[in-house]
């Protein structure tokens, strides 16, 4: 569930942009796009309760998150933070799929290496391999596509049409445009000059 | 009004600076006559006191001064409270002026904690109760004054100074506590400020004048700053313009 | 939430990163050997500011080990996903700081005989010692906490940690060292005990809440 009511985000009590207002229904993939700085990531991150400052109003349950940082303990192996992540969640993993979850991202090899020797690459697949397991519904994402080779951003692109096709929703931040069938664009407009 | 109303106006800082001039200019009337006479009473007509002679009246200056500083933490962490539950911005402008005269009135207690020591005492600083609470005071301030440099954000740094308020006043009597019972334990005969009661009338009176005095002091320079510190956070608005180019005419 | 999972995994951390507990300890060790060589108390005084010393080095190392205590996990991310997507971060909060405690505090109770020993302080008060530490510590850890969460954003959050952090550490070095002192001249030492007991009562009702409001400030920190 995902609904933005006249949002405006605050950075040092200045408003970032103009209000945006968005509903979103099952099976909605949203590219939100604007220039560098207009305040993208701040926006995801103030509707996963990362950032307090704002105006408006907005509802968002049952999302997951994906910052620009990996979100992955490097000391731990990909396996140990999937099943961590399902703790956190309060889901119960079991082994299949775990399993799976890494088969499907191709980490097969590499599911047992600690995070620190896996490359940007492969933990961002990881991150993928999280976003399947999670029982979230609403997808906040932050520049998917970085570090990501061709296979890796074909893959992007599967996991996001599926979920939209199972009825989640996708919110996502991107320079690059989504290759998603039936995705829909929030613009984000710099705000005016009197914004307070 | 009722206290509600009131505590709904306060949420608005253009009418804190509409009514507060008043308050502003009686604090500081209030302030200057107590102190003055205060002062002159502490100095000159109060009976000098049997065993330390004329160096004990530091403490018409010491006491006022310290209980002062310590209000002024408490009333930090008070504001901080209604920050965090209330969003009130005007607790973050309240936080804002207390700090500066807050650390000033504790050197000034520091200060004149020493300078009582060293005739009574013949040592310019002496660890005992009074002079630790002080100081672990003083490093209070300096710490919510050192976490404020570090953050630029306006509203991240007044919900960050309102935290380490809340947490630091709720530690405040347990530290008190703590350095008395090592005080008491250490020096058993010293002249402390818990013994008040057995002060004659002559002697206390002209220190509640003073310590009320130096409470309306603070209030005045307390309200004063917050006054300055509204017109500047909100100096992009209509009525601060119309404020300023309003008086740029009348001048 | 799965709070054994939780667990498991910041025991995982700690085996791993065995530095993080190590470091530490061994600042724990120098430091004593530094006070013990180069305190001008004489020999047959030790006893009397051995406590005093003895809380003082402790209070230190807890400096040290406090700086760690969020940095890896603000650093990878982690730590916002447990913010945003957490149940209770709360627990998850609490569950470190337990950690922490158990890596420091309470080792530093089992090796009280050892310190006192080399801190010159007599065997009757090697038992109130781990007492005063059992009951101490743990304030320590939890206001600790409060400190390293707020500075958590800044690279060289440090010297701002101590300044934060040891005003609200003075009470436990007071009556620490009190019980100490107590147990050393045969006197009954219930009452800095019970303090203690106390400020760690109060340290675990306030820390925990206030890390985590402090948490939230210091992620909006760019």
């Amino acid at each position: 569930m995902l609904n933005l009511s006249d949002l405006v985000c605050r950075r040092d009590e200045r408003q970032l942009f103009a209000p945006l207002s968005l509903h979103a229904e099952a099976g909605d993939c949203i590219e939100l796009r604007g220039p560098n700085g207009a305040g993208k990531t701040t926006l995801l991150r103030t509707l996963a309760g990362l950032h307090s400052q704002f105006d408006g109003a907005f509802a968002c349950a049952e999302f997951l998150f994906q910052g620009h940082r990996m979100g992955l303990d490097e000391l731990m192996t990909p396996i140990e933070n999937l099943r961590w992540y399902g703790d956190l969640e309060g889901v119960r993993l079991d082994d299949a799929a775990l399993r799976e979850a890494i088969g499907r991202v191709a980490m097969a090899r590499a599911a047992f290496n600690l995070c620190q020797r896996l490359s940007q690459g492969q933990q961002r697949r990881v991150c993928m391999a999280r976003w399947l397991l999670s029982s979230a519904s609403t997808w906040l994402l932050d520049e998917p596509y970085t570090s990501l080779d061709a296979d890796g951003q074909q893959l992007l692109n599967e996991l996001l049409q599926l979920h939209c096709d199972k009825g989640g929703i996708v919110l996502a931040a991107t320079h690059t445009p989504l290759r998603i069938s039936n995705s829909r664009v929030l613009e984000i407009e710099p705000a005016g000059e009197d914004a307070r | 009004m009722g206290l509600k109303e009131f505590w709904h106006k306060l949420g608005s800082p253009r009418w804190f600076y509409q009514i507060s001039l008043p308050w502003v200019v009686g604090f500081g009337l209030a302030a200057l006559v107590l102190l003055a006479v205060g002062f002159v009473w502490a100095l000159a007509f109060a009976p000098p006191d049997y065993q330390q002679g004329n160096s004990f009246r530091i403490m018409y200056v010491h006491v006022p001064a310290a209980m002062a500083a310590q209000s002024l933490y408490i009333g930090m962490g008070v504001a901080g409270f209604v920050l965090f539950v209330w969003r009130m911005k005007l607790a973050d402008v309240f936080i804002t002026a207390c700090l500066p005269f807050g650390m000033l009135l504790t050197a000034l207690a520091l200060f004149s904690g020493g300078v009582w020591g060293r005739p009574t005492w013949g040592t310019w600083w002496e660890w005992d109760g009074r002079t630790v609470s002080t100081l672990v005071l003083l490093f209070l301030y300096i710490g919510i004054y050192a976490l404020r440099e570090a953050i630029v954000d306006t509203e991240l740094r007044g919900r960050a100074s309102a935290l380490v308020a809340m947490v630091g006043t709720i530690n405040i009597p347990v530290i008190k506590y703590s350095v008395e019972w090592w005080h008491t334990l250490h020096q058993p005969a010293s002249f402390t400020l818990t013994e008040k009661p057995s002060m004659p009338p002559e002697m206390w009176l002209p220190l509640l004048v003073m310590v009320i005095g130096m409470y309306c002091f603070a209030a005045h320079n307390v309200l004063s700053r917050m006054r300055m510190e509204i017109i500047e956070r909100e100096s992009g608005t209509q009525w601060v313009r119309a404020l300023v180019s309003g008086q740029r005419a009348a001048g | 939430m799965n709070l054994t999972g939780l667990l498991s995994r910041e025991w995982r951390a700690l085996v791993r990163n065995r530095g993080a507990v190590l470091n530490p300890m061994a600042f724990l060790f120098l430091a004593v050997m530094l006070f013990a060589v180069g305190s001008p108390v004489s020999d047959n005084e030790t006893a009397r500011y051995g406590g005093a010393m003895l809380w003082l080095i402790v209070l230190l190392t807890n400096m040290l080990s406090l700086d760690s205590l969020f940095r890896r996990d603000f650093d990878n991310g982690v730590l916002e996903q447990v913010l945003s997507t957490a149940q209770a971060p709360f627990m998850v909060v609490l569950i470190r700081v337990l950690v922490q405690w158990l890596g420091t505090g309470l080792l530093i109770t089992l090796l009280a005989p050892l310190l006192c020993l080399l801190l010159g302080l007599p065997s009757e008060a090697i038992f109130t010692s781990m007492l005063a530490l059992l009951l101490g510590t743990p304030a320590l850890s939890l206001l600790g906490a409060v400190g390293a969460a707020m500075t958590v954003g800044f690279s060289r959050g440090g010297i701002l940690l101590g300044l934060l952090v040891l005003p609200l550490f003075l009470p436990v070095l007071v009556f620490g060292a009190s019980a100490i002192n107590q147990a050393v001249l045969h006197m009954d030492a219930t009452a800095p005990l019970a303090w203690l007991a106390f400020i760690s009562m109060l340290a675990l009702s306030v820390g925990p809440l206030a890390a985590t409001l402090g948490l939230k400030i210091s992620l909006q920190l760019q």
